[in-house]
């Protein structure tokens, strides 16, 4: 950079944000996913040159080492179902125990769950959830970079409230693998009611409704100048459109069971989803319809009605009603004082679930903003926040309680569900044998009474604890939940003074070499777009140089002669020029130009600032000289 | 509002230093003077941390007025593009803030603190309901009465009335606190505790009861 900033005497140059990447919000959904951005708390989803804003979060692995993302892997499913990875949010921070298949017949490969790391085989690839999903977050990525013509580095990403410790350990980590920093991981919900109270100016007490394609959330807040504070939440990870596909499918299979049809293969159960999936949609619009599926060398045919629909899917949706009085109840709420119910996720669009959730509060539902897109609106508006600055604050809470194994197998919880974060808690335990030098510590999190039925977020010991008679030991173990709601715990041991400390972040079974492997696959992976990178580099230079030049020019333009105006404003235009187009070399050539023309300008400009500064400073002493001898 | 007015230091006040420009630092203050860094929160109880005075009779409308300034001020997502010390340090704060509020929002946990804060020496006894022989025979009698309640209707009676009695005994606590009689205050928290837990239970017997209809 040769032009010199002046600045002010004591006032301090603005930090660069220019020179930086750009921050972005998405919305990295079950089934679809959203980018957008935000300028002047004005949020807009980023579309492809078509105008869609959905990106499916669908992932094809081909031949191409480059994986397709979002409508053309879609379109694979049906010709080269097993190619393709749909729903894998469902999978995040999860092990094999916790999958779930349709009819018995899982929709993945199961390649390895060797030490509790759960990989799919899929296109003769062996790939962990987070590594799909950062596929998917490459896509959006470079989506946002082609929709600014600019660098994208950094994001707030959503999650459902009711995402446990593990899966958003394996957001943020796929995140990573995708060269984005998180600057926050925002619940959805609460995502969704910043769009809302931005644009609204809604203010009280307010719900959000969230059934997107694999979880539910509910949350319960109160909104008042640009504060958003969650009083309470809850959900359901594991359940949501997908939930209501498989019932959909389990009965298609039923029928062509007994019409003798073989049990599918992976690959058909994926197509006998997505058949399932065309007929809720379907549903929601008409009253019946008539699907054929072919698979196995046998073709047969399904009707299904709306009545049918409704009683199949009802218990489901009975289920989010039980939730949202539980939360309300938790928050010693009535639902009289409930303002309004958002409603997000296009689950919600079904019209038994629309029918239900009003009952639940005695109010129509707000559904104004596009449910698809107010989540990623809202993560938007958070990374302006957060990059920018801003007024308005989000506080957030606990989804589910923490704490850890004691005697017994029980629980005994740390923190409270629904408790304000960031929350650090701490409590004491001690040892049960003579004698004892270390202790395992098994940290857990869930609200049932028995360890095993809660989900065990990870382990450690702590060593070195000075022989004692039990129960004279005092073991600390500290629990701390950052702002984007992750845990990190330790323990260490009081009485003596000695403190044996062990930091533990609990993990989802990715051990760090697994992280180190990802991360340095992800640089390779960058070098195939790297042509991209270094075009949209470029542009932002000459960007930072035409922004530095105008300013400049518009207060001192009078250093310049004529000739030296002209020749200068031409090297402006061409650099314009160049800017737009895809011609990294056309456009490093013309900023040449432009460089050169303008350093004369930039050394005159230099000299006068060095001369009003000394000048300045004189009248500083002068007025202090002043000021002293009034005051003697 | 901000923790550097909270409390007026005089003549010689205690200082500590920056921990990046070592400069003198008042104990009170968030942010140093001479570089302008933020400093770790101070050791102070949760009333203080929020600048509200050392009272039973807090409006939650003030609790929570403090509560948001502060948290505007300190909350790491106010420090996203400073140094990670800094953001580490507002962590510590904003969470400070929230186990200030946690324990001040209720009555009977603020009443409880508050007990412990005005004499450090005064040993709570958890088994006063065992002293006060006239307040355990009620809460047999109304823990029996919320088993025997076979409808909403009539849990919902019983909450009310207990709601009431709720009331009246923090009126009680708060006239206890103001004329610092710490064992009529303790005496009456006792019967706090009770209510709240009465109240809980209620509301996971009227639960239970819904659903067992609904199902």
């Amino acid at each position: 950079m040769i032009l010199l900033q002046l600045h002010e005497p004591g006032e301090t140059p603005a930090p660069h944000e220019s020179e930086r990447g750009l921050a972005v919000g998405i919305d990295l959904g079950t089934t679809n996913s959203l980018v957008a951005i935000s300028r002047e708390e004005k949020p807009e989803v980023l579309r492809d040159p078509k105008g869609n804003g959905i990106v499916p979060s669908v992932v094809a692995y081909g031949e191409d080492p480059v994986p397709l993302v979002g409508d053309a892997a879609r379109r694979m499913l049906l010709d080269q179902p097993e190619i393709v990875v749909s729903s894998i949010k469902r999978l995040m921070g999860r092990g094999k125990a916790d999958l779930k298949g349709v009819g018995g017949t899982l929709p993945y490969e199961i390649a390895d769950d060797t030490g509790g790391v759960l990989r799919l085989a899929v296109g003769g690839r062996r790939l962990t959830p987070v590594e799909i999903s950062a596929d998917i977050l490459r896509a959006l990525k470079a989506r946002a970079e082609e929709a600014l013509a600019h660098a994208v580095d950094r994001a707030v990403i959503t999650v459902p409230a009711y995402f446990d410790d593990a899966a958003r350990t394996a957001t943020r980590d796929a995140a990573r693998v995708a060269g984005l920093e998180v600057l926050r991981l925002v619940n959805e919900p609460t995502a969704a009611a910043l769009a809302y109270g931005l644009d609204r100016g809604a203010e009280g007490l307010y719900a959000v409704y969230d059934l997107g394609g694999g979880t539910f959330d509910f949350s319960l807040l109160r909104m008042e100048k640009g504060v958003f504070q969650v009083l309470a939440t809850g959900g359901d990870a594991q359940l949501g459109g997908d939930d209501f596909d498989e019932l959909i499918a389990e009965r298609f299979l039923a029928e062509r069971k007994a019409q003798g049809a073989p049990s599918p293969t992976p690959a058909e159960t994926k197509q006998i989803l997505a058949t399932a999936r065309l007929a809720k949609e379907c549903l929601t619009t008409h009253p019946l319809g008539n699907w054929a599926i072919e698979a196995g060398g046998v073709s047969t045919r399904h009707a299904l009605d709306v009545p049918s629909f409704e009683a199949l899917i009802a218990p489901l949706v009975e289920r989010t009603a039980k939730i949202v009085s539980r939360v309300l109840d938790d928050a010693g709420v009535a639902q009289a004082e409930v303002k309004g119910m958002v409603l997000v996720g296009g689950s919600t669009r079904v019209p038994l679930v629309r029918r239900r959730v009003g009952t639940l509060i005695g109010k129509p539902p707000l559904g104004d903003i596009n449910p698809d897109e107010v989540v990623a609106l809202g993560a938007a508006l958070q990374a302006e926040a957060l990059t920018r600055g801003s007024d308005t604050l989000l506080l957030d809470v606990t989804p589910l309680s923490l704490g850890i194994e004691t005697m017994g197998g029980l629980v005994e919880k740390v923190i409270p569900r629904n408790t304000p974060i960031p929350v650090a808690q701490a409590q004491d335990f001690t040892t049960f044998q003579d004698g004892q030098t270390a202790m395992m510590i098994h940290v857990l999190q869930g609200e049932r009474e028995l360890a095993q039925e809660c989900r065990s977020l990870g382990r450690f010991e702590l060593h070195g604890i000075p022989p004692m008679v039990a129960g004279a030991a005092r073991i600390r173990v500290a629990f701390t939940v950052d702002a984007d709601g992750l845990l990190s715990v330790s323990a260490s041991e009081l009485t003596t003074g000695i403190e044996s400390k062990v930091e533990v972040k609990p993990s989802y079974g990715l051990a760090p070499e697994d992280m180190i492997r990802m991360l340095s696959e992800s640089q390779e992976h960058a070098k195939t777009d790297m042509a991209m990178r270094i075009l949209i580099e470029a542009q932002v230079d000459a960007r930072r140089l035409l922004a530095s030049l105008r300013p400049a020019l518009a207060a001192d333009g009078d250093l310049l002669s004529r000739q030296e105006r002209a020749a200068l404003d031409a090297a402006i235009r061409a650099v314009e020029k160049a800017l737009p187009g895809r011609d990294r070399d056309a456009i490093l050539k013309a900023m040449e130009t432009l460089e050169a023309l303008s350093k004369p300008f930039a050394e005159r400009r230099m000299d006068r600032g060095i001369r009003d500064a000394l000048a300045g400073t004189k009248v500083e002493t002068l007025a202090a000289r002043i000021g002293a001898a009034s005051e003697s | 509002m901000s923790l550097a007015e909270t409390k007026t230091n005089g003549e010689g006040a205690p200082a500590a230093t920056c921990w990046r420009c070592r400069a003198l630092v008042g104990i009170e203050a968030a942010a140093c003077k001479g570089c302008g860094v933020l400093q770790p929160p101070r050791p102070v109880d949760y009333f203080t941390r929020l600048g509200l005075k050392r009272a039973f009779g807090i409006e939650r409308a003030e609790l929570e007025r403090h509560y948001f300034d502060l948290q505007r001020r300190f909350h790491p997502d106010r420090f996203a593009g400073r140094p990670a010390e800094e953001r580490a340090l507002a962590l510590r704060h904003a969470t400070a803030l929230n186990e200030a509020y946690d324990r001040l929002k209720t009555p009977l946990r603020r009443a409880e603190y508050l007990l412990t804060l005005l004499d450090p020496a005064y040993k709570r006894d958890d088994s006063v309901t065992e002293k006060d022989p006239e307040l355990l025979m009620e809460a047999l009698e109304k823990r029996e009465a919320l088993a025997e309640a076979a409808d909403t209707v009539a849990i919902d009676r019983l909450a009310s009335a207990a709601r009431v009695e709720t009331e009246a005994c923090l009126v009680r606590i708060a006239r206890a606190f103001d004329s610092a009689s710490l064992a009529e205050a303790d005496r009456d928290i006792a019967r706090l505790k009770y209510l709240s837990k009465f109240l809980e239970d209620a509301r996971d017997r009227r639960r239970t009861l819904s659903e067992g209809a609904a199902a």
